[in-house]
Formats: C-alpha cells, sequence, structure tokens
C-alpha cells in the first residue's frame, strides 16, 4: 500500500501493527438502547407478539386449506368449524375468516410500514433542513407545512385515489406524504437544538459542509424521537386505512385489511359475532403491543426522561 | 523569542452585533457583542483572553474562526482577510484554524466512535487520505493527547470529561493547524483533571509549534497558561498587556478588580487580602452605559467618564489600556493581593 | 462551642440494576456553631450525596445509613414529614442553580414569605416584611423592587443571594451550601464569599461548604475534610492542610490548583483519573494514582486514623511527601 507522502506510510504501518492489538468495540447508544429495551418486560412480550402477528399474517395463508378469496359454498355464514377447516368461521359470502383476517392483517402491516417509512424519509430530511438551514428558509419550508396542515387530508386522499386508481399501496405512499407533516415539526424542533450543541460547532470548525453535517451530525442524533414517533405513527396509520377503507376509498374486494373486516363484521355482530371477534382482537392486540414497543422504546432512547 | 516576531493573526476594528427578538410588536434589539476589538497575535504565543460572562471573549474566538461572522473589521490571517474569504476558500483554511470546547462531551457526537469523531475533519479536508492512512493519524494523534490506542471504537459517552478532553484536543490537532483557540478548555473539568489538561496543552504546544488563543473566565488559569492577556469587558478591551505586567501592576480597574477577586489557594493570603469588591453586576450589553462602561461599577470613576468612552491607548511597550484615570490611579502592590 | 450537628458513620448507597454502588462511607464529623467546614473533592467523591442524605434528598434509589445528629435529632431515616419540621428551619441547603430550586412561576416575596408562613407561623404581611428585610441583609440593592421580581428577572450572582436569604430566614443553625459559587463570575464570587464569612460571624450558622475549588476553601473555611472515593481522606484545619498536607491527595489537589502568585511553570497534577465508585481500586482507592503507594497500599486500606492536633488522615505512608518541582 502506497501513502501519498513517506510519513503516511509510516503512520499506516503504525495502525496496521496496532491492528493486531485488540481494541474493543464499545457499547454505542444504541446498544445501550437496546440493552435497557431488553430489560422492559411489557415491550419484549410487545415484540415477540408483534413478531408472531406478522408471521401470522404472512406465513399463515400457506398453512391453511382455504384461501381468503375462495367462496365454500357449503358453508356460508357458518361459526368456527374444525372439520371444514374454516377455523374461525366464514363470511356472508361463504369466505374462510381466519384466511381473510391474515390477509387483513397482512394488508394493513404493509400499508402501515409503507406510509411510516415514507413519512420518516420525507420527514426527517425536510425537518432537518428546515432546522439546520434556519432563517428565511425555515420560515418558507414551515408555512409550506402549516398549509398542508390546514388542507383537509381526505380531499387528498380522494385526488390521489383518482391518480393511482385504487392500488392500496401507492394510496399509501400517498398517505405517507401526509403523514410527514408532524415528523417534519417534531424533527426541525430536534435540529433546532442539536445545532447549537458544541459538536456541530466542531464539525463547522472542521471544514464540513452543511449537507454533511446534516447526515452525518444531525440526523443520526435524531433517532431516539424519530423512532418513537415513527411507532405511534404504524398504529395511527392502521387506523387511518380502517377508517378510509370504511368509506370505500382504501383497499379493495376481494382483498381486505383489519378495518374493512372490522367494518363488515360490525353491523353483524350480534348475528356472526366471530366476523367482528377476530380481526378486532389482532387489531387491538397490534395496537398495544405497538403502544408498549413505543413506549419502551422512549425509555430506552431516552433514560433521563423517567 | 524570535528575532522577527511574525503576526499570525491581526484583528482590526471588529464589531458584532446580536439582533435580540424584542416582544411581538416592538422592534429587535440590538445587542453590541463586540466592539473595536484591536489586537495581533505572534506566531507561537498563547493569548490569554479573560472577562466575565456576557463580556463576549467566546463570540471573539468564534468570530476569529469565521464560526460568526463579524458585522465589521478584518480578521487577518497571515495577511489575508477571512471575512471576505469565499466559503469554499475558507473551508481550505480550516485546516490552520481549530478550536476546543468547554464542555467535552457536549463537544463530542454522541452516534460516533472516538476514531471516527477524530477522523472527521480528514474527511473533508484531506479527502486525498484513505482509510487506513487516516487511522494511522488517528491513533498517532490519541498517543500524542495520552489516549490508548484501544480506545479507538469506544463512544464519548464511555469517558470521563477529562478523556472525552483529550478526544476534543485529538480532534483539533489532525488537520495539523497552526492556531488553536480553546475555549474555557478546563472549567468543565475535576481539578486534576484540569491540571493535566492545562500540562497537556502546554505539551502539545511546544510539540507542534501552535499558536493558542486561551479564552477562560479564571485568571489563575489564564496567567498560568499565557504569554500575554487581554481582558474584555462588556465587548470591549479593557487592558492587553503580559501575564507579568497584569499581576504586578494592572491599569485598569476592572483588572484590578478581576485580580483580587481570584480565589487564592493560601489561607493565609486569602485572609490577608483586601478584596476590591465590585459594586452590582455587569449591565445589560443590549444597553451599555455611556461613555466608559465599566464606569457604574469603577471606584474611580469621575463625571467625565459617562461623557467620553476612554480610547485604547499604548502605554509602556505595547501595552494597551482603556481608562480616562490609569495615569491617575496608584498601583501599590501590596493593594493587590494584599501581599 | 456548642456541636450542632454530628455525623457517625454514615454511609449512602445507591442500589442500580443488579448492584449496588456506595457512594459515601463511615463519614464521621462534626460541626460547631459558627464553624465553617469545607468539603473538598473530585466528582464522584460522594460530597455532594452525603450532605443531600442528611437533607433527606436522595434519589429514589439511594438509602442512607449510620447517624446524623441534630442535638438529640437523628436526621437519618426519619419519615418524611418529621423531617419537613426541621429542613429549612434548622438546617437548609443551597445549591450550585438557583433557578432550580425557585418556583419560577411565583414572586420573589411570595416564595421567601411561604417559608416564614410555613415555619414561623408568621402573618403573611409580616412575613413579606421580614423577607424584604433579609432580601437587604444578603447585600441585594433596593430589596422592596426586587422582592416584586419573578426569578428569571434576576441575575445568576442575584439568584443566588435570594437562595441565601431564603435559608436564613428561618435563621437555621446549620446552612449547606453546595457549590454556591461554581456557576458566579468571579467578581460576584468574591461578594458571596464576602456574605458567607459575615454570616457565620453574624448569626453563628455553622456553614458546610461544598465545593472542589481550593481557592474558595482558603478564604472562608475553618477546617477542611477532602473526600475521595466516597470516604473521607484526610481531616483537619485549613491553614493545616495547605500549608502541611499529610494525604498525597490533598497535596496532589494543591499541587493542581494554578495559583495566581505563584506561577509555575507546569502544574503537578495527579495523574490518571477519578476512579468509578462501582470499581474502586483494592486497597487504598488512591493507591493507582498515588506516587508514594508502596506494597501495603494495594492490600490494606488504611483506615481514617488520628494523628496529631486534632488531625487524621487515611493514609499508610509516613515518610516525607516531596512532590515533584513545587514541593
Amino acid at each position: 500500500m502506497a501513502g501519498i507522502t513517506g510519513k503516511d506510510a509510516v503512520l499506516t504501518e503504525y495502525a496496521n501493527r496496532l491492528e493486531t492489538l485488540d481494541a474493543p468495540k464499545g457499547r454505542s447508544l444504541t446498544q445501550d438502547a437496546v440493552r435497557r429495551l431488553v430489560r422492559n418486560k411489557a415491550a419484549v412480550l410487545s415484540v415477540f407478539v408483534v413478531g408472531f402477528i406478522i408471521l401470522f399474517a404472512f406465513v399463515g395463508p400457506y398453512l391453511l386449506p382455504w384461501t381468503y378469496d375462495k367462496i365454500d359454498w357449503n358453508n356460508i355464514r357458518q361459526g368456527p368449524d374444525f372439520e371444514a377447516g374454516h377455523f374461525a368461521g366464514t363470511d356472508q359470502n361463504g369466505r374462510d375468516m381466519l384466511a381473510r383476517i391474515m390477509q387483513g392483517t397482512q394488508m394493513s402491516l404493509i400499508v402501515a410500514g409503507v406510509a411510516t417509512l415514507v413519512s420518516v424519509f420525507i420527514g426527517v430530511i425536510y425537518g432537518a433542513v428546515a432546522g439546520y438551514f434556519g432563517g428565511k428558509v425555515d420560515a418558507v419550508m414551515m408555512r409550506f407545512v402549516d398549509i398542508m396542515y390546514a388542507l383537509p387530508y381526505i380531499l387528498f386522499v380522494i385526488i390521489l385515489v383518482v391518480i393511482f386508481g385504487r392500488n392500496p399501496v401507492l394510496l399509501f405512499v400517498g398517505i405517507g406524504c401526509l403523514e410527514w407533516l408532524t415528523m417534519a415539526r417534531i424533527v426541525r424542533g430536534q435540529t433546532l437544538s442539536i445545532k447549537e450543541r458544541e459538536f456541530v460547532e466542531a464539525a463547522k470548525a472542521g471544514g464540513a459542509k452543511p449537507w454533511t453535517i446534516i447526515m452525518r451530525h444531525i440526523v443520526p442524533n435524531l433517532t431516539g424521537p424519530v423512532v418513537i414517533y415513527a411507532t405511534l405513527t404504524v398504529p395511527e396509520i392502521i387506523l387511518t386505512e380502517s377508517f378510509l377503507s370504511y368509506l370505500g376509498l382504501g383497499v379493495q374486494e376481494p382483498q381486505t385489511s383489519l378495518g374493512t373486516l372490522i367494518s363488515f363484521g360490525s353491523p353483524v355482530a350480534e348475528t356472526l359475532p366471530w366476523m367482528l371477534i377476530g380481526p378486532a382482537v389482532v387489531l387491538v392486540t397490534l395496537l398495544l403491543c405497538l403502544t408498549y414497543i413505543g413506549d419502551g422504546l422512549r425509555d430506552a432512547l431516552d433514560p433521563k426522561d423517567r | 523569542m524570535d528575532q522577527t516576531p511574525i503576526n499570525l493573526l491581526e484583528i482590526r476594528d471588529l464589531r458584532k452585533t446580536f439582533s435580540v427578538a424584542g416582544g411581538l410588536f416592538s422592534r429587535p434589539l440590538t445587542l453590541t457583542a463586540l466592539e473595536n476589538i484591536n489586537f495581533s497575535i505572534r506566531k507561537g504565543e498563547t493569548l490569554g483572553i479573560v472577562g466575565e460572562s456576557g463580556c463576549g471573549k467566546s463570540t471573539l474566538g468564534r468570530c476569529i474562526l469565521q464560526l460568526l461572522s463579524p458585522d465589521e473589521g478584518q480578521v487577518l490571517w497571515l495577511g489575508q482577510d477571512l471575512t471576505k474569504l469565499p466559503a469554499e476558500e475558507m473551508r481550505k483554511r480550516r485546516a490552520d484554524l481549530q478550536i476546543i470546547f468547554q464542555d467535552p462531551l457536549a463537544s463530542l457526537n454522541p452516534r460516533m466512535t472516538v476514531g471516527e469523531i477524530i477522523a472527521d475533519p480528514l474527511r473533508t479536508l484531506r479527502p486525498e487520505l484513505n482509510k487506513e492512512q487516516r487511522r494511522g493519524r488517528v491513533l498517532k494523534i490519541m498517543e500524542a493527547v495520552g489516549l490508548l490506542p484501544e480506545m479507538i471504537n469506544r463512544y464519548p459517552h464511555e469517558f470521563s470529561g477529562g478523556q472525552a478532553q483529550r478526544i476534543g484536543i485529538a480532534r483539533a490537532l489532525i488537520t495539523e493547524p497552526k492556531l488553536i483557540v480553546c475555549d474555557e478548555p478546563v472549567s468543565a473539568l475535576d481539578v486534576s483533571i484540569q491540571a493535566q489538561i492545562l500540562n497537556l496543552l502546554s505539551e502539545l504546544k511546544d510539540e507542534f509549534g501552535l499558536t493558542l488563543i486561551f479564552i477562560s473566565h479564571n485568571l489563575s488559569v489564564v496567567r498560568h497558561v499565557s504569554d500575554r492577556i487581554l481582558v474584555l469587558y462588556l465587548g470591549r478591551i479593557v487592558e492587553l498587556a503580559t501575564g507579568d505586567e497584569i499581576y504586578d501592576g494592572p491599569r485598569h480597574p476592572y483588572t484590578r478588580a478581576l485580580l483580587t477577586a481570584v480565589p487564592i489557594p493560601d489561607p493565609r493570603l486569602a485572609r490577608q487580602r483586601n478584596i476590591d469588591a465590585l459594586k452590582g453586576e455587569i449591565p445589560s450589553p443590549i444597553n451599555p452605559p455611556s461613555g466608559c462602561t465599566f464606569r457604574t461599577r469603577c471606584r474611580f470613576a469621575k463625571p467625565y467618564c459617562a461623557e467620553h468612552r476612554p480610547p485604547l491607548e499604548t502605554i509602556e511597550d505595547n501595552r494597551l489600556v482603556a481608562c480616562h484615570r490609569w495615569r491617575e490611579i496608584e498601583v501599590p502592590e501590596e493593594a493587590v493581593l494584599g501581599v | 462551642m456548642k456541636q450542632v450537628l454530628h455525623v457517625e458513620d454514615m454511609s449512602v448507597t445507591f442500589a442500580l440494576h443488579n448492584s449496588e454502588v456506595h457512594a459515601v462511607r463511615e463519614m464521621n464529623f462534626s460541626l460547631a456553631q459558627g464553624e465553617t467546614l469545607a468539603v473538598v473533592g473530585e466528582s464522584g467523591s460522594g460530597k455532594s450525596q452525603a450532605f443531600l442524605a442528611i437533607m433527606g434528598l436522595l434519589a429514589k434509589n439511594g438509602r442512607a445509613g449510620g447517624r446524623a445528629m441534630m442535638e438529640d435529632i437523628n436526621l437519618i431515616g426519619m419519615e418524611p414529614n418529621q423531617l419537613d419540621k426541621h429542613r429549612g428551619k434548622d438546617i437548609a441547603m443551597i445549591f450550585q442553580d438557583p433557578m432550580t430550586s425557585l418556583n419560577p412561576t411565583l414572586k420573589i416575596k411570595t416564595q421567601l414569605g411561604e417559608v416564614l408562613v410555613k415555619h414561623r407561623g408568621f402573618e403573611r404581611d409580616k412575613a413579606v416584611q421580614a423577607a424584604t428585610e433579609m432580601l437587604e441583609r444578603v447585600g441585594i440593592p433596593e430589596p422592596a423592587k426586587r422582592a416584586n421580581a419573578y426569578p428569571h428577572e434576576l441575575s445568576g450572582g442575584m439568584r443566588q443571594r435570594v437562595m441565601i436569604a431564603m435559608a436564613l430566614l428561618c435563621q437555621p443553625k446549620i446552612l449547606i451550601a453546595d457549590e454556591p459559587t461554581t456557576a458566579l463570575d468571579v467578581t460576584v464570587q468574591a461578594q458571596m464569599l464576602d456574605l458567607f464569612k459575615s454570616l457565620t460571624e453574624d448569626f453563628g450558622t455553622a456553614l458546610v461548604l461544598i465545593t472542589h475549588d481550593l481557592g474558595v476553601v482558603a478564604g472562608v473555611a475553618d477546617r477542611m475534610m477532602v473526600m475521595y472515593g466516597g470516604r473521607a481522606v484526610e481531616k483537619g484545619t485549613t491553614d493545616d492542610l495547605f500549608y502541611d498536607p499529610h494525604h498525597p491527595y490533598t497535596l496532589g489537589l494543591l499541587h493542581s490548583t494554578p495559583h495566581i502568585a505563584k506561577r509555575a511553570e507546569r502544574l503537578d497534577p495527579i495523574q490518571g483519573l477519578p476512579p468509578s465508585l462501582e470499581n474502586l481500586p483494592k486497597g487504598c482507592s488512591f493507591n493507582p494514582r498515588c506516587a508514594f503507594a508502596f506494597d501495603r497500599c494495594l492490600v490494606e486500606r488504611p483506615p481514617l486514623a488520628p494523628t496529631e492536633n486534632g488531625r487524621e488522615k487515611a493514609c499508610h505512608y509516613e515518610g516525607p511527601m516531596a512532590y515533584g518541582k513545587v514541593a
């Protein structure tokens, strides 16, 4: 290996010599946070439950005799029936409820995941840029956010549906594009305080360009609030999706989602209770667990807050 | 020292104001943080800057480094005005001018390892170096500041304040700077660690041929490290002289008050000396007193002082003082420290 | 002199997740009326925790043992509502950052008046008047105007004076000041130290000054207690400890403090770092940093034992201590 100057060759060799010397890995803040999270029993249990729900939604359908859209003409409006393979009963159209719950959960999770990722991506960059540059840039960018806030999002959803058709994933990319507003505000606030920290000044003194400072020094330090807010966004989007599906703007038949299932189940809750109970249990469990994980993460990432 | 002292840095007529948001309907107020700052630093010397909180000493450090841009005046680095330099040129210059901060932990990015933190300036300022070369330099500097090589992969929160400050010093040294601004580098540290860091700075200064600007509120520390001392009060220079001159015969009443207020770790001396206690507190820099800004707390003040701002006069050889009455004020040596 | 506080075998421990940390161990001292005791140590020496324990202000996971006798009352382990009768009245504490101890939404006079109403049964008008008088006594100019101010309207030095005034309202026998001047400017610090001196003289208050700054200690303290790793390592009068330190740590601290009158080329600091309380060295906890440590120090912890003139030290080394160049 040839250094540019002789000095660098010497130093490189010195580094290589030290390479053999054991330099223990430090505990990063993330590792510390994980350690604290592991101590939180409710959060750990919730992680396992959510993991199970994910498996249930994505692997489950392969283990069932019925698919979510197949109609069993012999068993319409039937309660749980193990012999026929309808473990959670069938709906008014004779479709297997368990298969539908799995598919619905899958859809809700994908939608929530996609929308959250989109909102985190846009929100973090937008907020960090506005916060870091401050002044006029900040004023203009944040006024735009305020305006977006003021517009009714249902209107946007309808426009999006017109543009994309009723493709659920694209729709929720669109919803993510609206959800980022709050994220951007949170991130901007955090950035305003982080940019006053001395390590940012040190980076400036070290000649770093604004973009480098944002990506290397500010964004990684936003992890705490962003992760916490993102875990809270996931349930919010699942609920939004339920609401939109209820209005008929969301997922299209025969595909379904937890929200759709519940909206179909609730009018017939007295006569066909299994149509409501199944999806409701999954949704409630999922939301509870995500809240616990969010709480656990908040405590783990911000131990001073306790 | 040198036969022909070279002025590494020269500050001319520097002025810096901040606007402070007034109420919703009132106009923003102007806070004059620095005014009429003129001084120069020779290569290889240590200039101490002392003053109380709000006197503008940190602002001055940041204006020198162009981390803040002054409103008026010049910052001449080897004759070149840094305030007029285009951003890209200035970025390259930053290799020559570095800074060490007061709060060692706050000055380190908590998400980066020690190695990454120290190497960070190299990534921008020496892009030609590859990863191994950077690592080599990092290890070399770590050794120079007294950090063990096996600490390279650790994170800042695993270190105590003193070690964190060493990391900060290593980061400042890695670009091989000519001038380092030390902004209260030891005031957040424990006593025994303070002394270690002060010694380290003086060793590094000799080893790397550095010029230091040492900003502190602690006159004992400043006197310990500095060749010359600049005393600031409300954003103006009140006195500039060598450490011995300041100690043996402060000319400005404020310097004198500072000197007598410095705690002395010596019970008998501390009991004997007369503290030239200042009345009241520092006035607000938003609305500083007319004339001499120190007059409201000065026991030598005359009506004249309220009307005219004292100019910064050169007295003796290269001493500067800004006081109307410095000639009239007797400086009996024992009055200063009571010794 | 009448003794106002007598601490015996006090300890403070903190329960962590699966371990215990001993922040203070085997602390013994007494405090006489009108006396100023300086407690000197670096961060993690346990100096603040010891006195928070006496005030019953430990964090939730902290536990104090031993006795802290104020006359015939033991302050350690007292029920909080019992303790409230003495806190603020007989024993008061002020902190480095006065803003944390003042309620930002109440006027100064209201906060000060409340103390008098609560502890001394004053009527509200009288209380405010007495509070204003106290503000004047601690050197606040225009006390009537300041009494009407909110805490944030005052400067740092003023706030610290208000805290002192508040602490003195009930004329406590003991005032504990935890780094009271660390956040203040030197000129204001000098004013505060002056105020402390006159307090102990005029009111006969016993003052405990917790600090890391030997310069502050020299000016005001009668006696000193140097702490290291949770234990007192040396005790004696201020003059004795400054001019003839017996413990290497005390000596090291003195040599680490820059002295405006004696400009040394280099300071002679103590090497190494203060130990973490979770992981104290075996034997004498100072041994890894001590220039005079010998084999016995590595295995046997020296007890705090009386030497001469009422002094105490915890060190095995008996020889002369020539220290670096500045000895």
